[in-house]
């Protein structure tokens, strides 16, 4: 039957736009709020993949309980590094920006180099999340099941944050119009702050949920940050529901160009990426 | 920076009192010829940093004068260097020659480009270069028949330079060569930077919508650096295949496009000489350190980086400035 590629493709592709979009979806907010260009995200990621990797081999934990843990280390870690350097940097050009977080990123790879060393660590999944199931004669992988489940679940959860709380009412006002908002009263900072570390939890969980599908070594740090800027810039800033359809999109057309175009590599994803800037310099759901 | 009174008024003049040699840059280009007969062993580090150092002063005069921002700029380095090697590879080994056409490919690059550089700037400029460096980069990677791909370009073959002189193992012929490329390029870039056209460009570095009010085209003006800008980093590469007779992927890739800036930025913008200090203190401390542990070069890349981002806004070169202007100020 001819649909089962296309149908694996399709659904690979979704699993991985979810990981993607785990990972993406913070510095999409955090880039919309403050206009801080954040380019260590993905080693706050790196950092949630080392702690699973650490918690599961070394002390034997199981792996669902070493997620928390993923997210909460990623945090922590995230708001020491915004209360003690990306706060001076918050009204300095984007070149310091991208310079600090660049020197960050190198750092997060030697020391995880150093820690580790540049093998690709292995993860132990329990077993009821491994092997599949045939669902009317399509085959789902069930990790990947998995997580479609848990990307679906946090972006239903970032949404109804966004919509219906009141901390969400204020990183909606401070993405709009930081000025306005800080004119209103609201702690924008504080607020900033409190996104911040929600968007580097997410993105450790991420990378901790990623270690099964990419593997993890030191250069996660860089190789996975093209993609989480591909889906900012394509998705827009500011916006959780254009992180997940660009994650989604990126994530399909990544799988099927490997797929069906191997030698390629690349090329497609990068191509997808400056023509859409070319044509909508704020993305395909940027409202500025 | 203060300008002389009597200078302020007359465009002229002040353009004249700009040009005007001083000691400490006659000085630092004696200095240049120091390594030949001081660290003779040395000199194919030598030659690397004047390549590098010419690498940052092409990406000097895009973000140090007009304000672009550009985490791709390897993509015009790398041009120069896979053409070179390519030319050498069919039979164009001559140095000169490469010397010629390959800076002359990265610039069609870089005005083509330019286009779509001058009509973004900030995030958006910052993701398009990075995409156009990933873009290349992945092309060269798939390209096999033509780059050989991950394996690197084979049968790269350079002449003797002239006819005359050969690369030596010990970097005497590569280094008088790269030197005087450099200095030939910074003469023109001196020459260029203190022009009017170098004066409206430092304007739109300023204030890009207020330019083209004052009658400065902005747009053409971006056209025109950026395409210079890609020529001299073509040169740069073109010169990192003949001197070395090697060119891989490494060329085109990320890490290089950051590390220029890093050096340049360490530097100091907006100067042309920072390039060249940055250049140097960088490419002699990756020497030491990476005698040492290469693989933790990276983790000191980052403290520089932090370092130089918190506490030398203006590089190294802003920071001596800053303490000359002090020094005098107190001693007066």
């Amino acid at each position: 039957m001819a649909l089962g590629p296309i149908f694996g493709v399709l659904f690979d592709g979704l699993a991985y736009g979810m990981l993607l979009f785990l990972l993406s979806v913070g510095l999409s907010v955090t880039l919309g709020m403050m206009n801080f260009v954040n380019l260590a995200h993905c080693a706050f990621a790196m950092l949630g993949g080392y702690v699973t990797v650490t918690l599961t081999k070394v002390y034997g934990w199981p792996f669902l309980a070493t997620l928390p843990l993923a997210f909460l280390a990623a945090a922590t870690a995230s708001v020491a590094f915004e209360r003690t350097l990306y706060r001076r940097l918050y009204r300095a050009s984007e070149l310091d920006q991208v310079l600090l977080t660049i020197g960050l990123a190198f750092m997060s790879v030697a020391t995880a180099a150093y820690l580790f060393g540049t093998i690709q660590q292995p993860v132990e999944t329990p077993s009821y999340l491994r092997g599949s199931v045939n669902v009317m004669g399509l085959t789902f992988g069930l990790y990947r099941l998995f997580l479609v489940a848990v990307g679906l679940t946090i972006a239903l959860l970032l949404l109804l944050t966004l919509e219906y709380t009141r901390f969400g009412a204020t990183v909606r006002a401070a993405v709009d119009n930081q000025r306005m908002a800080r004119g209103l009263g609201i702690n924008v900072d504080g607020a900033f702050a409190v996104t911040f570390a929600l968007g580097s939890g997410l993105a450790g969980l991420g990378g901790a949920l990623a270690i099964e599908i990419v593997g993890l070594d030191p250069a996660f740090a860089f190789t996975y940050l093209v993609y989480v800027l591909i889906v900012v810039s394509v998705g827009g800033l500011g916006s959780i529901g254009g992180s997940l359809a660009a994650a989604v999109v990126i994530g399909i057309s990544d799988m099927a160009g490997k797929y069906y175009f191997p030698a390629l590599g690349a090329f497609l994803i990068y191509l997808v990426m400056v023509a859409v800037l070319m044509w909508r310099p704020t993305g395909l759901f940027g409202r500025r | 920076m203060a300008v002389p009174s009597s200078a302020a008024f007359d465009p002229k003049l002040y353009l004249q009192a700009q040009t005007r040699w001083h000691p400490i840059e006659i000085a630092f280009w004696l200095a240049t010829l120091l390594p030949f007969l001081l660290f003779p062993n040395h000199l194919v580090l030598a030659s690397q940093i004047a390549i590098t150092a010419l690498f940052a002063l092409s990406l000097d005069l895009i973000l140090g004068y007009a304000g672009i921002v550009s985490l791709g700029h390897a993509a015009f380095f790398g041009l120069g260097a896979y053409t070179a090697g390519i030319l050498s590879k069919y039979g164009w080994g001559e140095p000169v020659v490469g010397l010629v056409i390959a800076p002359a490919v990265a610039g069609l690059a870089g005005y083509a480009s330019s286009f779509i550089i001058a009509r973004f700037r900030h995030l958006t400029l910052i993701m398009i270069t990075m995409g156009l460096g990933f873009l290349l980069h992945e092309a060269a990677n798939s390209a096999e028949w033509l780059t050989g791909g991950s394996d690197g370009l084979q049968g790269v073959r350079i002449g003797p330079l002239l006819g005359l002189f050969r690369f030596d193992l010990y970097g005497y012929t590569a280094y008088a060569y790269s030197l005087l490329v450099l200095f030939l390029v910074f003469l023109a870039t001196r020459r260029l930077i203190n022009s009017p056209f170098g004066l409206s460009l430092r304007g739109i570095r300023e204030n890009l919508t207020r330019m083209p009010a004052i009658g400065a085209p902005s747009h053409s003006h971006i056209r025109k650096i950026y395409t210079m800008s890609a020529v001299i980093a073509g040169i740069a590469g073109a010169m990192l295949a003949h001197t070395t007779s090697t060119v891989s992927l490494g060329v085109l890739d990320f890490q290089r496009s950051a590390e220029v800036l890093i050096i340049l930025v360490l530097g100091g913008t907006g100067r042309l000489y920072g390039g060249l200090v940055g250049a140097i203190i960088f490419m002699v401390a990756r020497d030491q350190f990476s005698g040492i542990a290469p693989q933790y070069w990276y983790f000191w890349i980052g403290v520089l980086l932090v370092t130089v981002v918190m506490l030398l806004p203006n590089g190294v070169l802003g920071g001596l400035a800053q303490l000359a202007a002090r020094w005098r100020g107190g001693s007066s």
